[in-house]
């Protein structure tokens, strides 16, 4: 495990660099492949709308695979993340089409003694925000 | 229809073992629209100090979802799983998952309460590998309960 970012380089408080990310129907086919997770809400429209969803919605595991990725970036090694946890409070509504976007930030949320840090996470779709509770705890070098 | 409160502590029989490729990393990393070229390139990876190539922070949700999916099946539980939705997810990790793991979920009903008319499940998934604990999962799920 070796983060290139050093634990004395970094106060409560940083803001981590933020990212963009663009959430398509396509994207869901790809992950529900990878995953294993089939469930037709996330890809069949008419299914979707007939449990009373508007539309087609991301997998809350895609979200959350996605927003750690504001730590992973940031560390460059991702197995520095020894702990991540999210609670998904609102789905990513995907329509056909180009997509939507999910902003995702980071902010360092505690220092702890053992020599770790926490990271809080946001991710905002539609000026709501999508994940609550997220935060990856992360062995700095 | 609740779930039956009896089942909290249940531990069921390992799953099936996967072996962890080169491509099922990939094709993750890839999905979750991750480059980072750690999870593909085995020099990056020893550059970072690791033996091989090392996967995304989530993944180990390939196995732990499929292996609570089949204790969902327990008519024990009692559990609608046509009205469950994801609500939390957690991971704590021992070591990081690499290329060449054999990954076998054990599923444990850890704790079943109910919230209104809902039932809030959570189920503790720990991932080993040759005997080895590697990453532990928490998964809460809400099971709608009737209107």
């Amino acid at each position: 495990m070796a983060s290139r970012i050093k634990l004395s380089e970094v106060s409560v408080g940083d803001e981590l660099p933020a990212l963009s990310m663009t959430f398509t129907r396509e994207d869901l086919v790809a992950y529900a492949h990878a995953s294993g997770d089939m469930n037709p809400i996330h890809r069949d429209e008419e299914f979707a709308k007939s449990v009373g969803l508007p539309d087609v919605i991301s997998h809350g595991m895609l979200t959350m695979g996605r927003a750690i990725k504001v730590v992973t970036d940031w560390i460059g090694d991702p197995t520095a993340v020894i702990d991540y946890s999210v609670r998904m409070t609102r789905p990513v509504v995907v329509p056909s089409g180009a997509g939507v976007t999910v902003d995702f930030g980071g902010t360092v949320g505690a220092i702890n003694d053992d020599g770790t840090a926490r990271i809080d996470l946001t991710a905002t779709f539609d000026g709501q925000t999508v994940l609550g509770q997220a935060r990856a705890t992360v062995r700095l070098a | 229809m609740s779930m039956n409160r009896e089942m909290i502590g249940h531990q069921y029989p390992a799953s099936d073992s996967l072996l962890v490729t080169h491509d099922v990393i990939r094709d993750f990393a890839l999905a979750i629209g991750d480059d980072n070229p750690i999870y593909v390139d085995q020099t990056v990876a020893q550059s970072f100090g690791h033996a091989t190539v090392c996967a995304p922070p989530t993944f180990p949700i390939v196995v732990t979802m499929a292996a609570m999916e089949k204790s969902f099946h327990d008519p024990a539980l009692n559990m609608d799983f046509t009205r469950v939705v994801h609500s939390d997810q957690r991971f704590e990790y021992v070591r990081p998952i690499a290329v060449g793991d054999e990954l076998v979920v054990t599923t444990v009903v850890e704790d079943i309460k109910a919230l209104g008319n809902n039932d809030i499940a959570t189920f503790r998934t720990e991932v080993s590998s040759l005997g080895e604990l590697v990453v532990t999962g928490w998964s809460k799920l809400v099971v709608r309960g009737d209107e």
